[in-house]
């Protein structure tokens, strides 16, 4: 294996896996950064906000399906908390999510009690299916890969609502939003709420699919989100709602499968440590290549 | 109809650029009357329909809008009462949006939105008949991006916005500007049909002298935040765009000698 560029079944499916769950905090990053148009960073703290909550509700004895939606519902009064920040103590949107994330590290800490908590042997929302004959290494992205669809179904026709088409426009031209009647900073609210609950739910389910939550996973978390927007964007162009949601699902997938790669090339000499690096040098080049693309660098 | 009392308003109060917009403008505007607006840049034109809009909020004074008083109310909160029509193209829209996307937004002005899609098939169908009237071929661009289209394109896209919803009040800020004399003609066009068909309540600003005087059954003029002409009916029609700008100068004439008395 080693020296080729190949990836053994299981580390394939692995980055599928992890590339799924990571589709939620893409799907999250889109709504506040591309239908807000809010850069919100708060999304380094709920992500590993929705993993503790999860986590220690697990190990409480809590059903691991309540405990994901206590996570979303977590992760939404994060957003929330931002949103009020920013709207109504007037506090820029970056910094206002900035100073969120940085609180969070320290709720996380003190949901969990210690840096990580593990869940070994402990019942999670996969359990019912490890059992039916798949490999494991299957039944991850697939149960995964179910959810993201039902998540993206559902985020696509709420943003072809009446009331999502508020919060498109909130984003889009927030002056003639406020003049067709929308409140539009109710619909900031609203967004954010919405973008980290769904960022909890990646955490959440990155708990219950690696069997641990630990403090420092939220590192990075969003330039991991905005590099699969942008890989989907690339890739699909901007054609539609639906499109683009798609965009970030298979964006947040291709993401995990080029970091496995380059990993596991011995020719490039990576190593795990390298990640972060590696996903800027990515989002870098993501964000430059359009701009070339339309008659250079100005 | 609608009726301003007393209106003043004050940008940056207590700062060294405090500036008086308006200074105690009332005006009582009837149901279905189409009112022109005239008057030199800064003499508060845009601050008055910003104030019934809900953009500005008067400092003192009181406005009503039929039986509401809307003084304190916010813009997104009286949305239903007034639509409007921006000078710039790009304001009055979403680029981002599609067309038909922008006219279903438009078409839930002032009301509660739901989780229904925002598109039906009868919505589509009837948006669709309504941009077909233009006779500009956009209804087979409905599912184009708005900021594709040219900016008389937008205006007149944005004028059958403001016609969607139903609301009795209609502002136009110099909405067309920023257009070629043609497409300001055809836009002008529109603007009657859609104010006489629909009885609509209208204030609109321009500084075209001819304009303010071939439409509408009113003009006023504004000079440093006061009300300096008001004509209709019969007194109006023997105004010639002349008579207007001999107007103009005199009033600038005589800020000019009263700042001469008081360095005097
Ligand atoms: N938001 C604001 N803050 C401070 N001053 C303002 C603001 N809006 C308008 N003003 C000032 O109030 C005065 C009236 O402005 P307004 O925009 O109503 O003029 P206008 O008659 O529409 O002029 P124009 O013909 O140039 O559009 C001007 O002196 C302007 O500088
Ligand atoms: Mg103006």
């Amino acid at each position: 294996m080693r020296g080729l560029p190949a990836l053994s079944q299981i580390a394939f499916w692995g980055a599928v896996e992890l590339g799924l769950v990571y589709a939620f905090i893409a799907v999250g990053v889109f709504l506040a950064f591309r239908v807000l148009d809010f850069p919100d960073l708060t999304v380094d703290g709920s992500f590993p906000l929705g993993a503790a909550v999860t986590a220690v509700l697990i190990i409480a004895g809590v059903n691991p399906w309540l405990a994901a939606a206590v996570a979303m519902a977590a992760g939404a009064a994060a957003g929330l908390v931002t949103a009020l920040l920013n709207v109504r103590f007037r506090i820029l949107n970056l910094l206002a999510s900035i100073l969120t994330m940085i609180g969070l590290f320290s709720v996380n800490l003190r949901i969990m009690g210690r840096p990580n908590v593990a869940l070994i042997n402990a019942d999670t929302m996969l359990s019912p299916f490890y059992g039916l004959g798949l490999r494991d290494f299957y039944v991850r992205p697939f149960f995964v890969g179910m959810l993201v669809v039902v998540a993206v179904v559902l985020v696509w026709r709420f943003l072809e609502s009446d009331a999502g088409l508020a919060m498109r426009a909130t984003g889009a031209n927030a002056r003639m939003a406020r003049a067709q009647g929308v409140e539009t900073s109710r619909q900031i609210y609203l967004g954010m709420a919405l973008s980290n609950a769904l960022v909890a739910l990646g955490g959440a389910l990155f708990a219950q699919t690696n069997g641990f939550a630990d403090v420092t996973s939220g590192v990075g978390t969003i330039v991991v989100g905005l590099a699969a927007v942008i890989i989907g964007e690339t890739l699909l162009g901007a054609r539609g709602i639906l499109i683009a949601l798609i965009g970030c699902v298979f964006g947040s997938i291709l993401y995990r499968i080029a970091i496995q790669l380059a990993l596991s090339s011995d020719v490039l000499g990576l190593r795990a440590s390298d990640l972060n690096f590696v996903t800027a040098a990515l989002v870098t080049v993501a964000l430059i290549l359009p701009r070339l693309r339309r008659g250079g660098v100005a | 109809m609608i009726n301003f009392n007393d209106i003043r308003v004050v940008f940056g109060k207590g700062t060294p650029l405090e500036k008086q917009a308006l200074n105690g403008v009332s005006l009582t505007i009837d149901e279905g009357s189409f009112v022109t607006v005239i008057g030199s840049n800064g003499a508060g034109k845009s601050t008055l329909l910003g104030v019934l809009a809900g953009d500005v909020i008067a400092s003192a004074g009181k406005v009503t809008i039929g039986d509401t008083d809307v003084t304190r109310k916010g813009t997104a909160a009286r949305a239903g009462l007034v639509a409007r029509v921006f000078q710039d193209p790009l304001a009055g829209s979403c680029g981002a949006l599609s067309i038909e996307e922008n006219l279903a937004l438009a078409a839930r002005r002032g009301e509660r939105r739901g989780l229904a899609p925002a598109l039906g098939v009868k919505r589509r169908a009837h948006f669709r008949e309504r941009i077909a009237e233009l006779g500009l071929g956009l209804e087979d661009r409905m599912r184009d991006r708005m900021d594709l289209l040219s900016g008389g394109q937008r205006q007149a896209v944005s004028l059958v916005m403001a016609t969607l919803a139903g609301s009795k009040v209609l502002l136009l800020d110099e909405h067309t500007a920023a257009l070629d004399p043609g497409m300001a003609e055809f836009i002008m066009n529109l603007t009657q049909k859609f104010v006489t068909e629909r009885k609509l309540t209208t204030l609109m600003v321009t500084h075209s002298m001819r304009q303010a005087l071939d439409f509408g059954h009113r003009t006023i003029m504004l000079h440093a935040g006061e009300i300096v002409l008001d004509v209709a009916g019969d007194s109006r029609k023997t105004l010639e765009v002349e008579d207007l700008i001999a107007m103009f100068r005199r009033i600038r004439g005589q800020t000019l000698d009263d700042d001469a008395l008081l360095i005097g």
